[in-house]
C-alpha cells in the first residue's frame, strides 16, 4: 500500500468518524435528556408530595383537606410512639438514651483510632447499660420486654445480633476448617442449615421449637428468643466470611508461628484470625448492612421493631391512609443508616488498600 | 505421638459425651413439654382437614375439609409461582439495569445508580408492607386505576391483559390475568428488590471481562454494539450464572415475607398449620426440608454447569 492511499484512508476513516462522533453526540443528547425526564417524573410529584403540598401541623382532619400532600403532622403526632413503641410515656427519656449510648459506641467503634482493646470493655459497659435503661432497676422502674419497641428494639436486635454472632461465626468456621470429624460437622451442619433456610423459617424455629426444648416449665422472654435466632442467622452468614478470611492466610503463618514454638490456639489467636479478621472486615460490613435491614423481619413474629411500630402507627383508626407517611419516613431511617454504613465500608476498604500497599 | 493420638480420641470423645447429654436433655425436655400438651410427633395429622381456607390457591382447588397436606402442597404451588415468575423478571429487569449502569452517558448512569441505591439501602419488608397497604388503599374494581391499557390496579389486585383484555363482570375482573393483591404485592416487591441486586451481578460480571476483548473484537471491525453482543455478553454470562441462581434462591427465600401481608405461601401455610394443630416441630421440619431440598438441588445444578465449563471450555 503507498503512502498516498494510505493517507487517504486515513482521512476518509477520519471524516467519517467525525460523522459518526457527532450521530454519537445527537444520541447522547437524547439519552441525557431522557433520563433526567424519567428522574424528574419520578421526583417532582414526589418532591410536590412530600415537600409543597405538605402539611406539617394539624390534625387528621386538615390533611385529608383537597389538594393536601404528605401528612408530616401524623408522623409528628405519632413520633414517640413510632421510635419507641409502646414504652411507657414518661419513660421515654430512658429507650432514648439507651439508642444514643449505643449509636455513639456504634460512631466510635468505625474510627480506626479507636481500635484498641478499651474499646471491648466500652461495648460490654455499654450493654449493660442499655439493658439497665430499658429494663430498669434499681431508681428506675422495671419494663418488660413486650413493652419495649421501635429504634432500640431494631438497634438491639442489629449491635447484639452482630455482636453474638462474630463470636458465633469465628467458632463456626474453625470448626468448619477441623481435621476432627466431630466439630467439622457440627458446624458444616448448623451452617449449612442455617444459611439454607429463611430468616422467617428460624425466627419460627427460635420462638415455637426452642422454648419445647429448653424450657423445664419457665415461659422464655420471647424477645430473648429472637435475639438468639437472629445471632445464630449472623453467625452462619459471617462464618463463611471468616472462613473465606482464613483461607487468605498463608499456612506458613500458622508453621511459623508453632516453630516458635507458640501452642495451635496461641498461634491462632494471636497471629491467624487477627490476619483473617482484618481481611474478613469489609465483608462483615455488608453483611452488618443487610443484617441491620433483616431484623425488620421480626414484625411476623409480633414483636415491634421501628418498622412494626410504623406499620401500627398507619393502621390507627383515627389517622387512616397515611400509611405513605409512616413507611417513607421509616423508610428514611432504614436508607440513611445503611448508606452510611456501606460508604463508610468503601471508605474503610480503600484505606486498607493503601496502607497494605504501603506495607 | 502415641500420647497425642491418645489425647485426642479421648478429647473427641468427651465432646460427643457432652453433645450427646446436651441432646438427650433437650430431647427429654421436648418430651416432657409435649406430654403435658397432649400431642405426639409424627405426621398423622397431616391427614386430617384443615379447617381453613385459602385466599390465593393458584388454581389449585382446595376447600377446608381438604387435608392439611393439600393446603401445604397448595402452599408449595404459591410458593413455586411468585419464585419463578419473580427469578424470571428480577433477572431481565436486573440484566437491563446492570447494562445501562455501564452506559457512557452520565444522566442515564446516575438515574439507574440511585433507583439501584434506594432499593438497596431499604428493607425489602418496608417495601412489601408499602405495596401491599397501597393496593389495599386503591380503588374498587369499578373506579380502577388504569396504568397502561387493558392495565386495571383496584383493591382486588392487578388484572393484566393475557390472551383477552380483562373485563369488568358485576364487582370483579373477568378475562385476562388477574393476580390477587398480596401476590401482586409480593411480586412486585421482591422483583424491584431482586433486579437491583441481579444489576450488581451482571454489572460486575460484565465489567469482568478484560478490556483487551473489546479492543480486538473492535479491531478485527466489529462494531462497539456487536463487541458488546457477541464477544463480551457470552463470557460474562458464564461468570453470571452461578451468582444468578444464588440470587435466585435467595429471591425464593425471601418470598417467605409472604406471611407478612398473608399471601399463602408454604410458610404461611405451615405456620397456620403449626398454629392449629400444635405440631411445630414436624412443621419446622417439613419448613426446613423444603428449603433445604431447594439449596441443594441448585447446588448439584451449578456443580454440574461448573463441570461442564471445565470440560468443555464454553
Amino acid at each position: 500500500m503507498s503512502m498516498h492511499a494510505a493517507a487517504t484512508m486515513t482521512g476518509a476513516r477520519g471524516r467519517r468518524g467525525a460523522r459518526r462522533g457527532t450521530a454519537r453526540g445527537i444520541r447522547s443528547a437524547a439519552l441525557t435528556i431522557g433520563a433526567i425526564a424519567v428522574a424528574a417524573l419520578a421526583l417532582v410529584p414526589f418532591v410536590r408530595w412530600a415537600l409543597v403540598d405538605a402539611r406539617w401541623t394539624g390534625t387528621a382532619h386538615d390533611c385529608r383537606a383537597e389538594g393536601v400532600g404528605a401528612c408530616w403532622a401524623f408522623v409528628g403526632h405519632k413520633l414517640p410512639f413510632i421510635l419507641f413503641g409502646l414504652y411507657p410515656a414518661s419513660e421515654r427519656w430512658r429507650p432514648a438514651l439507651a439508642t444514643i449510648v449505643i449509636i455513639a459506641l456504634v460512631i466510635a467503634t468505625m474510627l480506626p483510632i479507636f481500635w484498641r482493646r478499651h474499646l471491648v470493655m466500652a461495648w460490654i459497659v455499654a450493654l449493660g447499660v442499655f439493658l439497665w435503661l430499658m429494663g430498669g432497676g434499681g431508681p428506675l422502674g422495671r419494663v418488660a420486654t413486650q413493652d419495649w419497641g421501635g429504634l432500640p428494639v431494631t438497634i438491639m436486635l442489629t449491635v447484639v445480633g452482630l455482636g453474638m454472632g462474630l463470636p458465633i461465626g469465628v467458632l463456626l468456621a474453625l470448626g468448619r476448617r477441623s481435621q476432627l470429624m466431630l466439630p467439622r460437622l457440627t458446624a458444616t451442619a448448623i451452617v449449612e442449615i442455617v444459611r439454607g433456610v429463611p430468616l422467617v423459617a428460624v425466627l419460627y424455629l427460635s420462638v415455637l421449637v426452642v422454648p419445647l426444648a429448653l424450657s423445664t416449665g419457665v415461659a422464655i422472654d420471647k424477645l430473648l428468643l429472637a435475639q438468639a435466632g437472629v445471632a445464630v442467622f449472623a453467625g452462619a452468614y459471617l462464618a463463611e466470611a471468616v472462613r473465606g478470611g482464613l483461607q487468605m492466610v498463608p499456612a506458613q503463618r500458622m508453621d511459623s508461628a508453632r516453630a516458635l514454638g507458640l501452642t495451635w490456639s496461641q498461634s491462632m489467636r494471636l497471629v491467624v484470625l487477627p490476619e483473617a479478621l482484618r481481611i474478613v472486615i469489609p465483608a462483615f460490613i455488608s453483611i452488618a448492612v443487610g443484617f441491620f435491614q433483616d431484623t425488620s423481619l421480626i414484625v411476623i413474629i409480633g414483636l415491634f421493631d421501628l418498622l412494626n411500630t410504623a406499620r401500627l402507627a398507619a393502621q390507627d383508626p383515627a389517622w387512616l391512609g397515611f400509611h405513605t407517611e409512616a413507611y417513607v419516613f421509616v423508610g428514611v431511617v432504614y436508607f440513611l443508616g445503611s448508606a452510611l454504613v456501606s460508604r463508610y465500608g468503601s471508605w474503610l476498604e480503600g484505606r486498607m488498600a493503601t496502607s497494605r500497599r504501603r506495607a | 505421638m502415641r500420647a497425642r493420638w491418645n489425647a485426642r480420641v479421648l478429647g473427641q470423645a468427651l465432646a460427643l459425651g457432652i453433645v450427646a447429654a446436651a441432646l438427650w436433655w433437650l430431647g427429654r425436655n421436648t418430651r416432657t413439654n409435649l406430654e403435658q400438651r397432649g400431642l405426639s410427633l409424627g405426621f398423622d395429622f397431616l391427614a386430617n382437614p384443615a379447617n381453613f381456607d385459602i385466599g390465593d390457591t393458584g388454581g389449585l382447588p382446595f376447600r377446608s375439609e381438604n387435608s392439611f397436606a393439600r393446603a401445604i402442597l397448595v402452599g408449595l404451588v404459591n410458593t413455586a409461582r411468585v419464585a419463578a415468575a419473580g427469578c424470571v423478571l428480577s433477572i431481565v429487569v436486573g440484566f437491563v439495569l446492570g447494562v445501562l449502569r455501564l452506559s457512557h452517558n452520565r444522566a442515564l448512569r446516575g438515574v439507574v445508580r440511585s433507583a439501584v441505591e434506594l432499593m438497596r439501602n431499604t428493607p425489602l419488608l418496608l417495601l412489601l408492607l408499602f405495596l401491599a397497604a397501597t393496593l389495599h388503599a386503591m380503588p374498587s374494581p369499578r373506579n380502577a386505576l388504569q396504568p397502561l391499557p387493558g392495565v386495571f390496579l383496584s383493591d382486588r389486585g392487578l388484572a393484566l391483559p393475557l390472551f383477552d383484555r380483562p373485563h369488568l363482570v358485576g364487582f370483579n375482573f373477568v378475562g385476562g390475568m388477574v393476580l390477587s393483591p398480596e401476590f401482586a404485592a409480593l411480586l412486585g416487591a421482591l422483583v424491584m428488590h431482586h433486579a437491583a441486586h441481579v444489576s450488581e451481578i451482571v454489572r460486575g460480571a460484565i465489567l469482568g471481562v478484560p478490556r483487551a476483548q473489546i479492543d480486538a473484537a473492535v479491531a478485527l471491525g466489529l462494531s462497539r454494539g456487536k463487541a458488546f453482543r457477541f464477544v463480551v455478553i457470552p463470557q460474562a454470562l458464564r461468570a453470571m450464572v452461578p451468582l444468578l441462581a444464588t440470587a435466585c434462591v435467595s429471591l425464593t427465600k425471601n418470598s417467605s415475607l409472604a406471611v407478612a401481608i398473608g399471601f399463602p405461601d408454604v410458610v404461611s401455610v405451615l405456620n397456620t398449620t403449626a398454629n392449629q394443630t400444635g405440631h411445630s416441630i414436624e412443621t419446622m421440619l417439613i419448613m426446613i426440608g423444603v428449603y433445604l431440598t431447594l439449596s441443594l438441588v441448585v447446588a448439584a445444578f451449578m456443580n454440574r454447569y461448573n463441570a461442564r465449563l471445565l470440560r468443555t471450555g464454553t
